[in-house]
């Protein structure tokens, strides 16, 4: 089961570099929190803390339903539809997706957990999750795919921090969901504004903006 | 090694595989709400173009009449080293897998040679694109085939469909087969030239890939090619249903009998691909190919660990 669900996640990340289109881009990442809280579900040992399942419960309604609707919301107001000039080709993004993919399980197998029961291979997805947010950040030109690229990197933060020190990641975890809801939100705004000002949501025009 | 048993799927490939087209076109008419030709369409056809005779070009040479032949015999072939339907093919040696892809590679590279040979500007622009998608589904195949072999530590294509229940656990091989699956889907509609891809009853000379390097073939030459790409649509079906089928035993009839209704739940697969999708652009044909190679990549990275 665990298996298919990280199946399931790899392939969303191999997607979410390979889709122009922001509406199912969105969808993805909101589908990708909650497969994490799931595989959080099925992976972590000791279950009846209760902190573990405020932050799943918190992480699938803030991450999963809260913040996708809030940016369907601002993707609407911006009139756009789709990334149409990414910086690196979707091609060339899935195939580097691929290497990603690579070096992370590589890197989560050489690494000396003995202490952790969890697999390495759930390691090595959630660095690779990680891995996808900053790409998506670097590579796409949109506010909006920004925005999504973060949110896909605190997705892996937060299944890297369960799997790697689950007793302190109760307050982590609190601290980075207030930081990434006020993050989008504030996005939100910015890409009303960007929008606002440029009829379009291109970042690359801001750059005009400095003296 | 010999194995006479499997001269019965052997033969019943050579029989039902021009069914497999007539199977997808029934799907595809009844999508659209059609009747659709007679699913033995294709037999008629066949019989038809036998009866008739060839016309060649004047500045043709010998290549041009070599085309069809090379190719279906190199088809042909290719189907004794095939495993059908769980079972070991007639003949197996180790390293066939080889021998198997590059068969086929043959018969490409004279097809495409014969399309050349005619002199016509749109069938080298058909030849070159041929060449150019397989040239990206090859690594595909090869990839997929070789996870295979990683399983069952062997090279001869029998051994690696026996060994598919090599894999760990139950949930290892659902995901991981899924990933392999798609992956030889794809390269199946690829290699046939199906819709995705190519649209097979298109006549339009700018987009056809496969059907614009044989228009100048006609009568007997044009009745091996088509039986060619039957035989070609079975060989990948086999390989693509061939996947799943180690995973239960039965004893051999069974076998055999669940062999056809798998080829012909394939076939309708691709008739319902077929009615879902329209061709792609042909600068997005390369994005499907390279999907198949990251899902064929997936299957290696899946099984390893």
């Amino acid at each position: 089961m665990l298996l298919v669900l990280l199946a399931t996640l790899v392939l969303i990340n191999l997607y979410m570099l390979g889709s122009s289109r922001l509406g199912s881009l969105i969808r993805n990442v909101g589908l990708q929190a909650i497969l994490i809280s799931s595989i959080a579900i099925l992976a972590i040992p000791d279950k009846h803390l209760w902190h573990f399942w405020v932050i799943t419960g918190l992480s699938i309604l803030i991450k999963g339903i809260l913040l996708p609707k809030l940016m369907k919301y601002a993707l609407r107001e911006s009139n756009t539809r789709r990334e149409v000039e990414p910086y690196v080709s979707y091609p060339v993004s899935i195939l580097l997706g691929l290497f990603f993919l690579g070096a992370c399980l590589w890197i989560s197998y050489i690494l000396p957990l003995e202490s952790i029961s969890i697999p390495p291979l759930t390691l090595g997805i959630a660095l690779f999750t990680i891995c996808v947010g900053i790409f998506l950040i670097v590579s796409r030109s949109k506010a909006i795919t920004q925005t999504i690229g973060y949110l896909s990197m605190e997705n892996g933060i937060y299944a890297t921090s369960l799997i790697l020190s689950f007793s302190q990641s109760f307050i982590v975890e609190m601290g980075v969901l207030l930081d990434i809801f006020v993050g989008v939100f504030v996005m939100g705004i910015l890409v009303f504004h960007i929008n606002r000002e440029f009829e379009h949501i291109d970042i690359h025009l801001l750059s005009n903006l400095k003296d | 090694m010999l194995n006479f048993l499997s001269l019965i799927p052997l033969i019943l490939a050579l029989f039902f595989a021009p069914l497999l087209s007539g199977i997808i076109n029934k799907t595809k008419a009844w999508f659209a709400g059609k009747t659709g030709p007679n699913i033995f369409q294709k037999y008629k056809d066949l019989y038809k173009l036998m009866l008739k005779g060839s016309v060649y070009g004047e500045n043709t040479s010998w290549l041009f009449k070599a085309g069809p032949i090379v190719n279906l015999a190199a088809v042909f072939l290719a189907l004794f080293f095939l495993p059908q339907g769980g079972n070991v093919a007639f003949i197996s040696v180790n390293g066939d897998l080889f021998f198997f892809i590059y068969l086929l590679g043959l018969g490409r590279f004279f097809t495409i040679l014969a399309a050349f040979d005619t002199g016509s500007s749109f069938e080298q622009m058909g030849a070159s694109r041929e060449a150019f998608y397989s040239a990206m589904t090859e690594p595909v195949l090869l990839l997929g085939l070789s996870g295979l072999g990683f399983l069952s530590q062997s090279m001869s294509l029998s051994t690696l469909y026996m060994h598919v229940e090599n894999i760990p656990s139950l949930a290892n091989a659902i995901s991981s087969l899924v990933f392999i699956f798609g992956a030889f889907f794809i390269v199946m509609l690829a290699e046939n030239s199906r819709i995705p891809v190519d649209d097979p009853t298109t006549h339009l000379e700018l987009t056809m890939i496969h059907e614009v390097m044989i228009l100048d073939h006609s009568g007997i030459d044009l009745a091996f090619i088509e039986y060619a790409s039957s035989l070609k649509l079975w060989l990948f079906g086999s390989l693509t249903i061939g996947l799943i089928f180690r995973l239960f035993f039965f004893s051999f009839w069974v076998q055999i009998l669940l062999f056809l209704v798998g080829m012909a739940l394939i076939a309708s697969m691709i008739g319902i691909v077929e009615s879902f999708f329209a061709r792609f652009k042909l600068v997005k044909i390369p994005y499907l190919l390279i999907t198949s190679f990251v899902l064929s990549a997936l299957w290696i990275i899946w099984i390893i660990l």
